[in-house]
């Protein structure tokens, strides 16, 4: 899997690093930044409720 | 249950309701004399009086204060949507904007910083605060509101019972939280709650703009001290990095003051409250809760979808909007009621039921798009922290009068339990 953040658009609430904490973490600006090493999202299915919490829709999946 | 008629305290009449059935018939429903907002018959359930309007999704209309219909969303899909669409608005400057009150229609219309602009020029000023809002900031703080929960505690205790919860513990919570957040003295905190309840709640005009410019002039103040001495604080962080760079100017630092105080301990001391008069009328969940320490986070956010304390959100339509085979016309109002958004019964099954292991996250009490609670962290630690060691320390907590002599906000503000008599 391929996640796409777009920080143009992230708002920081960080809902995706609280919904998927194994993938997902906030840079020190606040914007959504994927773990190193999860950059394919490791095969957490919480990715998928992660991207559908994001309430600005910043986070794009691509199988 | 008859249908529009309000209970005096109907927090088991609720459930009997009929919600069961999904009315997809548009042109059968006529719910536009419905008003909104109106008071709760519970602390926690949504108005009797909105019944009608739950039927009828994913859009309903109802008529304000002053005559005029707009639209209210109800539908847990479609309110994500919308919340997330910019072509609604949240410009209180735009004439179109639709007021909830008479008090909040007579304040002088000006720039309301963070939630009262659209973007991009709210992308900016929001920028400047989440990363002192993150999930990382956040836990690192959570050792301090343990000791702000621990202190009001053993001050409790040692006082005996019985108790004001909200004066003890629910509002001093929040408050000190926020003031050491910010850089707040919190011994000014009698001056900024009473200011804060007339700002949200009135209850005349007058009191709303004079409570705020009382908390603009304090904060004027209190940044000037600043200024001249450095304190230790998310202001002293905003004027030393932007005030001084020029890119924050001195009003906006002052909006952004006010609203972060204002927001961060009145909110959450009504969740806390509300939260802890739920626990006790659901002996059960409370049991269960007590049990089983690791159903906290999860429980938290079922009682943030179940109580739904920001009750009305509003936004103007900028363009028309196609939803659901409707049109919502550009300068069409539209209200968001997070408590009958928070209990779709085709996004929650069982949705008048408390139930810690259902998977609420997806609910809008914080909202959702680009307004969505800056805060919510930060709420959610102190939430947990705060009922988790209340529960603990005093194990015989229970209300100290009867639950229906206890008093609650009405239904244009922030809801929440006025006061909260306990015993343990």
């Amino acid at each position: 899997m391929r996640i796409g953040i777009d920080k143009d658009v992230c708002i920081g609430a960080g809902q995706c690093a609280l919904t998927a904490p194994s993938v997902f973490t906030q840079d020190d600006d606040g914007f959504s930044a994927l773990l190193p090493g999860r950059e394919d999202g490791g095969g957490d299915p919480l990715v998928r409720e992660a991207a559908r919490a994001c309430p600005v829709q910043a986070i794009t999946l691509h199988d | 249950m008859e249908i529009g008629k309000t209970e005096p305290f109907a927090c088991e009449v609720y459930m009997t309701g009929s919600n069961t059935s999904v009315n997809t018939d548009h042109s059968a429903t006529d719910t536009g004399s419905v008003a909104f907002p109106q008071d709760r018959s519970c602390p926690y359930h949504p108005p009797t009086a909105y019944q009608p309007l739950r039927d009828e999704r994913p859009l309903a209309r109802v008529q304000l204060y002053d005559g005029r219909t707009v639209w209210m969303v109800t539908g847990l899909a479609e309110a994500r949507a919308l919340l997330a669409d910019p072509r609604l608005s949240s410009n209180r400057e735009n004439l179109a904007f639709p007021s909830p009150t008479a008090r909040f229609a007579g304040i002088r219309r000006r720039r309301t910083a963070l939630l009262g602009i659209d973007d991009p020029e709210h992308a900016a000023q929001r920028r400047m605060l989440i990363p002192s809002f993150t999930l990382k900031r956040t836990a690192s703080l959570r050792p301090q509101i343990q000791r702000t929960v621990d202190e009001l505690l053993d001050r409790m205790i040692e006082q005996g019972p019985p108790a004001d919860l909200v004066g003890a513990f629910a509002l001093p919570v929040p408050s000190m939280v926020i003031c050491a957040l910010l850089g707040v003295p919190y011994e000014d905190h009698d001056f900024f709650e009473d200011q804060s309840r007339k700002l949200l709640r009135g209850p005349e005009t007058a009191d709303v703009e004079a409570a705020r410019d009382a908390l603009e002039d304090y904060f004027v103040r209190l940044i000037d001290r600043k200024q001249k001495e450095r304190g230790d604080g998310l202001l002293d962080e905003l004027i030393e990095q932007r005030l001084n760079e020029g890119t924050l100017d001195h009003q906006e630092l002052v909006d952004f003051a006010t609203i972060l105080l204002v927001a961060g301990h009145e909110t959450t001391a009504n969740m806390i409250s509300l939260g802890t008069f739920t626990l006790l009328q659901h002996p059960d969940r409370l049991a269960e809760l007590r049990s089983d320490a690791a159903l906290m986070p999860a429980a938290v956010e079922e009682l943030l979808r179940y109580l739904s304390i920001a009750d009305g959100m509003l936004r103007v339509a900028l363009d028309d909007i196609e939803i659901d085979g409707r049109t919502i016309r550009a300068d069409d109002g539209v209200v968001f009621s997070t408590s009958i958004i928070n209990r779709d019964n085709a996004s929650y099954e069982a949705p008048d039921q408390l139930d810690w292991h259902r998977t609420s996250r997806h609910h809008v009490a914080f909202g959702f798009g680009i307004h969505q609670c800056l805060g919510q962290n930060l709420a959610r630690a102190e939430m947990e922290i705060a009922l988790r060691s209340l529960f603990d320390r005093l194990p015989g907590l229970r209300l100290a009068v009867p639950a229906d002599e206890i008093p609650f906000k009405p239904g244009d503000t922030l809801q929440g339990m006025v006061e909260l008599p306990v015993a343990w």
